[in-house]
């Protein structure tokens, strides 16, 4: 039997999988189920539950690999690797993927090295062809794609969200539960505080299915508030463009952008922002565009699939108006 | 201290891409290099813990083809005091694991304190070189780096590394890996001194063999790259605010299904 399609699990740090993780699984179990092989979760955490195995297991885990001990969180690559490794000596995993977060980002790389593997970080497509895998991911700030190819297994690469299709979730899917031994290498880093944001009750920029994102046309700090607005009703994120942020309008974890975070929402709504390409590198894989900007000739109108040409501070409440009456009913 | 940062010469974000003849790299006319941004942080923060600590060296370091020196002398302007480019034809289809390991051979026989990249180069974005460099070496790694302060002695490094929702503050101890995230500093532009002075500033070349390595195929290949795919024809919509809001409301639902 060809070897196991893993997913390394991204998880809250409360013991449940993240959403982006029905994602991830099920875009292995497709690629797995074109090749009979089997999908499998790897979770590497200081707590999980019982749930969040049923959860995996309903996302396409059929096995979940448990790698449980208080000496994996704080994450740190260095104690991470060696474990997983490990075990990937021992299974020969035929690929192994996970979401593009800042942590999987860094421990893949990591892993990639300590395997002799390749990785196709931040794929946006993913095929097998002729028995190989050929991803898919964007270069140069976007503007072109890079087919990528491996000539060895394990197969790495991380995936950007809200791009891959959830598989359909399997209710009451009870994938089975193997707890590896595992040796815990010697720590070097040590934690010495954490530094929590004061939480926006919106959801995560790279996660979100909507985003609101504003530039240099609002004029001034004040007024994002217009677009918080807007993004409460909508349950949206707040983004930014490097304009507003080189201005310290915002923190730079908001921007938008190649310095700044690559998003894909289902729907991004751009207010007072030209369209740079810079901008455009961080979100131009979004599904549906809206641009809102009083200039015609804004290069966002080019890549936008609505636009309105006019004043956001007219236009930003009459939305939240008309979102907040269409999403009452 | 000595500190090593690695950096990469890449394409202006502005500069027109064209996939050249090949059709696995791009064609090389007519582009504007620049050193990618996330590298200048990299190497401002090494010159100001050198500034900081009243002494100590800094190195840039690069891998790539002739042109790359055009990078390195750009840090050296910034103040760095010399550079190493590893340039070999061995090295020109190298992935980022080769790459990683021929950056790891030259930190290992230049053994600095602390090694330096930028959160990733902003050509390929693949952003796995600093992650790879460590293991490769065994040392520790924080990614993404808002802020950073080494000891007194030298021993260790505090730094601030940006994850989903906030800051993680960790000591490592030296030698280590860190990657730099915008906001680390305000890279400081060359000064004309500083211009004229690079020109006197030594960038040694290495070879494949001077760090033990021949040319290998890579595990990770470009097949090919494509253009994107066009979007389709976007609407703009008339009318006066009120009018055209509800018609964006009504296509975003009915039409577009996306809320």
């Amino acid at each position: 039997m060809a070897g196991a399609y893993w997913c390394v699990v991204e998880d809250d740090r409360q013991g449940a999988p993240k959403k982006v993780m029905a994602e991830v699984l099920g875009e292995a179990a497709r690629l797995a189920g074109q090749a009979g092989a089997q999908v499998e979760a790897v979770w590497v955490t200081d707590k999980a539950s019982p749930e969040g195995i049923t959860q995996l297991g309903e996302w396409g885990a059929k096995r979940v690999w448990l790698l449980e001990n208080a000496a994996f969180a704080p994450y740190r690559a260095e104690v991470w690797t060696p474990v997983v490794a490990d075990l990937a000596g021992k299974e020969s995993p035929q690929a192994i993927f996970a979401p593009v977060t800042t942590r999987q980002r860094e421990f893949m790389a990591r892993l990639a090295a300590r395997l002799g593997a390749g990785l196709s970080a931040d794929s946006t497509a993913m095929a097998l062809d002729g028995g190989t895998l050929v991803a898919t991911r964007p270069i140069y700030a976007g503007k072109l794609l890079s087919k990528m190819t491996w000539a060895k297994t394990p197969w790495m690469a991380t995936l950007r969200p809200n791009v891959f299709r959830p598989g359909e979730a399997q209710a009451g899917a009870s994938p089975s539960v193997e707890k590896p031994a595992a040796t815990i290498p010697g720590e070097t880093m040590k934690l010495v505080e954490r530094r929590q944001e004061a939480s926006t009750g919106l959801p995560e920029l790279t996660e979100a299915e909507i985003v609101v994102s504003g530039g240099r046309g609002l004029k001034g700090p004040e007024n994002f508030v217009i677009l918080e607005e807007l993004a409460k009703v909508l349950g949206a994120a707040v983004g930014a463009s490097r304009a507003a942020v080189d201005a310290g309008w915002r923190p730079h974890r908001f921007q938008i952008g190649q310095t700044g975070r690559t998003i894909s929402p289902k729907l991004y709504l751009g207010f007072g922002i030209s369209g740079a390409i810079q901008h455009l590198a961080g979100m131009r894989t979004s599904k549906v565009i809206c641009a809102i900007n009083k200039d015609p000739e804004a290069p966002i109108f080019k890549i936008a699939d609505y636009g309105i040409v006019g004043d956001l501070f007219e236009v930003a409440p009459l939305l939240t108006q008309e979102f907040k009456h269409l999403l009452d009913k | 201290m000595k500190i090593l940062v690695m950096i990469k010469q890449v394409p202006d974000t502005a500069t027109q891409v064209k996939i050249g003849g090949d059709g696995r790299a791009i064609d090389a006319a007519g582009i504007t290099w620049i050193v990618s941004p996330y590298d200048e942080f990299a190497v401002e923060e090494a010159l100001r813990i050198k500034e900081k600590r009243g002494q100590g060296e800094v190195v840039a370091v690069s891998l790539g083809p002739e042109r790359g020196k055009e990078a390195l002398r750009s840090c050296l302007a910034m103040g760095a005091d010399r550079a190493v480019h590893l340039k070999d034809p061995a090295w020109d289809t190298a992935d980022t694991l080769m790459t990683s390991r021929a950056l790891a051979a030259v930190i290992k026989q230049e053994a600095p304190g602390l090694a330096l990249f930028g959160r990733q180069a902003i050509d390929d974005d693949m952003g796995a070189v600093a992650a790879q460099v460590a293991e490769l070496l065994g040392w520790p790694i924080a990614s993404w780096i808002m802020e950073e302060a080494v000891d007194a002695d030298g021993k260790t490094i505090r730094v601030g590394r940006q994850v989903e929702g906030g800051l993680e503050i960790f000591d490592l101890p030296l030698p280590a890996v860190a990657s730099a995230q915008k906001g680390l500093n305000e890279p400081r532009y060359p000064t004309l001194k500083g211009i004229m002075g690079a020109k006197k500033k030594e960038i040694k070349e290495v070879k494949a063999a001077d760090v033990g390595m021949a040319a290998e195929p890579p595990v990770l290949s470009v097949v090919k790259l494509e253009s994107l795919p066009p979007r389709p024809p976007g609407r703009i919509i008339q009318g006066e605010p009120a009018e055209a809001v509800k018609e964006l409301v009504r296509a975003l639902r009915e039409d577009a299904k996306a809320i």
